[in-house]
């Protein structure tokens, strides 16, 4: 039997609504360091492969009854990152509004300060009401008489460009450009950093980045799916994707039908010491309500039908986050499904995925040869 | 009580100021150079740590420019790590207002302040070059006259922004089930030539209220930007009479932004050599001098004047006899220092006249003529020579410009620091826990 891959998706108090007003809840110190540093340390220690931090540019809901506002992800990753050492850390954050220069420095430093744990959720805006907070482009609201699926489309198109020039940004320097050559007082090797000069029908972006080629060379990208336009997205884009079956059949088509590195199923959890009813819970991905060992034996059995990893959504933090950690994985590790120990340093070994070469360098040899 | 100094460290630059090839000198990119100097300056209990940002490596000729450091790291997401490995040190980030936009740089800022307890900063910026703009979305789509303007107006934006959720806003009482307690906190709207956005704001109300603002232009709209909106102003005049001009000049600035004298500190940036005797330092200046101009260095410096190639010259022969180019500037690209000079013909002739003089070649008159150390001496005159200029109203402290990375502030937090302690004008603790406390600015 394969060791699967175990990640979880943090956001606020859980994935349930009601989430905060749990007994552990802790929802006046959502905003703090330490909420996040907690739970990141927690994880660490159930040897996730990694964590997920969710984001927007524009709050969760207008009730005053939910939880409302949320910290910048990458910049939570960040904080987190020198007080934990195995854990891959991977924000959420938005393409449709940003700049892709900004983006793919910050992840790329991201993987400097993990030193080669940092990924990225790329995330995608189609909201009227987020356009509006940058006032540079309209998003009209969803009607039906509006042509939905072609205005989609052009926000995946636009995303791919977006996540070309990140990668290409990330490859601008060849690993062993900086040369410090005391003879001749250079500094850099200039013939070793790039322009990348992308040229898309949404923008130009000339390089190179800023920020040298970070550690893992290509931080791990990865995005969630629900259909047939992201999942095309995520097989030019992606080396994670997360997607959303609702039982194993469901998986085994979903994961014939997506071509990406891993397939990770997407699943909302409570966990209880017993057996459990049903939750009803508004949410895109399967709920989960029941023991460790019974999601213990959803996930090897969505295993066989082709996924490869999992993404659980908390419904209540931190309760179901030790749910996790000190229930179902020693489930797991029992059944031999498991590390007991982290082995890689690096996000992307823990995927299996290589170092990658560097393109430009690549087209260098070539020419050479 | 004598005037309290106020000292910041910044992380060694992109310039030749910054000695890369001193044995001693470490990463430029690894966290770990960044945690040796920000805990350095923690533990010297300086006011903040300070990082710069260019975003487009510079040219020369058409070409990287390979003579200097080259690379930096994502200005938030390093110091976001900085506030988990240091408890008390103001983060201080200079993010440009032009290829940016308020939304996204108002919640990485609040965030930032969040994350570290109240010592986010932010030097504010401005560009408008097509030159950087080719790396963005917009290109270079701002003029010239108008990045002032902009900065203004973009900085407006953010303090509405930061003001939009009351302090009290969230209750999160779990009995009643209230999470909220102002159900339109974050709400705002705001509509000027630069922007026209709505909606609402998703980070709550940060520690500081805002983060401590900081701003280093030198013109008169940028001291004008300063004086209206900075809490801290970073200037390039350390000298005792330049320094008291410039102290006198944005200073009387306030009174017309109905602001205190005290609400806006002033602090030149400062390079400094030490040694064990003043002769000593005088000696370790000579060689730091020659490390950061090296031949090759020279030339370029004379061809950001000269706005021309001088690759042919060679740096121990003389200067060129024939003049600057004085068309649009060509040779040097994403440098602010080559705008300095306003008249380069002149300077050219004067350069020309002063070599001759003195029998200098092209590398000793540059090594002249650029950027000399600030302050050069022994720990007890350099202590003494930064308390006179803000005791003389020349500077309310300085940011400090190691030439070595992470190591170049271990010596002056060592002698230096605690001099000033003995003089009773520099912290021996820090008094409060956020940035705006170690500047004694009032929170918003």
């Amino acid at each position: 039997m394969t060791n699967l891959h175990l990640a979880v998706a943090l956001d606020g108090a859980g994935w349930d609504p009601a989430a905060w007003r749990a007994p552990e809840a802790r929802p006046a110190e959502l905003f703090t360091a330490r909420y996040w540093t907690q739970l990141v340390a927690e994880a660490e220690a159930g040897k996730l492969d990694f964590v997920t931090i969710e984001d927007g540019l524009g709050v969760q809901t207008d009730d005053p009854g939910q939880v409302q506002g949320r910290l910048d992800a990458v910049l939570i990753a960040s904080r987190v990152a020198p007080l934990t050492h195995h854990i891959g850390l991977v924000p959420t954050a938005t393409v449709t509004h940003t700049e892709p220069f900004h983006i793919s420095k910050a992840i790329a430093t991201l993987d400097y300060v993990s030193r080669g744990r940092a990924g990225w959720r790329v995330q995608l805006s189609a909201r009227a009401h987020e356009a509006q907070h940058f006032g540079r482009r309209e998003i009209p609201e969803i009607n039906p008489a509006f042509p939905v699926r072609e205005h989609v489309r052009e926000l995946y198109d636009e995303a791919a460009d977006y996540v070309e020039v990140v990668r290409r940004l990330w490859d601008s320097w060849e690993d062993d450009a900086e040369i410090r050559d005391a003879a001749t007082g250079r500094f850099i090797d200039r013939d070793k950093v790039h322009y990348i000069n992308f040229e898309g029908r949404f923008f130009t972006v000339k390089g190179p980045s800023i920020t040298p080629r970070p550690p893992q060379g290509q931080p791990v990208v990865t995005a969630l799916a629900h259909n047939e336009i992201p999942y095309r997205f995520a097989e030019k884009a992606a080396d994670v994707v997360y997607v959303t079956p609702v039982d194993a059949a469901d998986a085994h088509e979903i994961a014939s039908q997506v071509r990406v590195r891993h397939v990770f199923a997407d699943l909302v959890v409570f966990l209880e010491p017993t057996s459990t009813a049903a939750r009803q819970l508004p949410s895109d991905a399967h709920v989960f309500a029941g023991t460790p060992a019974q999601l213990a034996d959803l996930l090897l059995e969505w295993q066989a039908a082709g996924i490869s990893g999992f993404r659980l959504r908390p419904g209540r933090l931190p309760d179901d986050l030790r749910g996790i950690t000190r229930g179902l994985v020693p489930e797991l590790q029992s059944r031999g499904v498991f590390r007991h120990e982290y082995q890689e340093d690096t996000l992307r070994a823990r995927l299996g995925l290589e170092r990658p070469a560097n393109r430009y360098a690549a087209v260098e040899g070539a020419r050479v040869a | 009580m004598p005037k309290q100094i106020h000292l910041a460290a910044h992380f060694p630059g992109v310039n030749n100021t910054t000695v890369w090839s001193d044995p001693e000198a470490g990463s430029h990119i690894e966290f770990d150079s960044f945690v040796k100097l920000a805990q350095t300056a923690e533990r010297a209990k300086f006011d903040f740590f300070f990082l710069a940002e260019g975003l487009r490596l510079r040219e020369q000729g058409g070409r990287i420019y390979d003579l200097d450091v080259v690379g930096r790291p994502d200005t938030f997401t390093v110091l976001a790590a900085l506030a988990a490995v240091t408890e008390r040190l103001g983060l201080a980030g200079t993010i440009n207002s032009t290829f940016n936009e308020p939304y996204e740089v108002a919640r990485q800022f609040a965030s930032l302040d969040h994350l570290s307890d109240g010592r986010a900063a932010w030097n504010v910026v401005t560009s408008w070059d097509a030159f950087t703009g080719e790396n963005f979305r917009r290109g270079g789509f701002l003029a010239e006259g108008d990045r002032y303007s902009r900065a203004t107006r973009f900085l407006e934006t953010a303090k509405e922004l930061f003001d939009s959720w009351p302090a009290d806003a969230i209750a999160a009482d779990k009995n009643s089930g209230t999470f909220l307690r102002d159900p339109s906190a974050g709400t705002f709207a705001h509509q000027d030539e630069h922007f026209d956005i709505a909606g609402r704001f998703n980070v709550p109300r940060s520690p500081q209220g805002r983060p401590v603002i900081l701003q280093a232009g030198d013109s008169d709209a940028g001291r004008e930007f300063a004086a209206a909106t900075a809490d801290a102003i970073f200037s390039r005049h350390g000298t005792l009479t330049d320094g008291q001009k410039f102290y006198a000049d944005v200073k009387g600035r306030l009174a017309r932004y109905g602001r205190e004298h005290d609400s806006l500190n002033v602090l030149p940036a400062a390079t400094f050599v030490l040694g064990d005797t003043d002769n000593d330092a005088q000696e370790r200046a000579r060689i730091v001098r020659r490390q950061q101009v090296s031949g090759a260095t020279a030339i370029k410096f004379l061809e950001q004047l000269w706005n021309r190639d001088l690759s042919a010259y060679d740096p121990d022969g003389p200067l060129p006899e024939i003049d600057p180019d004085v068309s649009e500037q060509h040779i040097a690209r994403g440098r602010a220092s080559v705008r300095m000079h306003r008249d380069p013909i002149a300077v050219a002739r004067e350069w020309r006249e002063r070599a001759a003089a003195e029998k200098l070649s092209i590398r000793e008159l540059i090594i002249e003529v650029t950027g000399r150390q600030n302050f050069i001496g022994s720990a007890a005159t350099i202590a003494a020579a930064l308390d006179d200029l803000v005791q003389q109203d020349a500077a309310d402290g300085f940011i400090l410009v190691p030439h070595v990375t992470p190591g170049g502030l271990d010596e002056f937090a060592d002698k230096v620091v605690p001099l000033l302690q003995e003089r009773g004008v520099f912290r021996t603790e820090y008094s409060g826990p956020t940035l705006r406390d170690h500047l004694g600015l009032a929170t918003p």
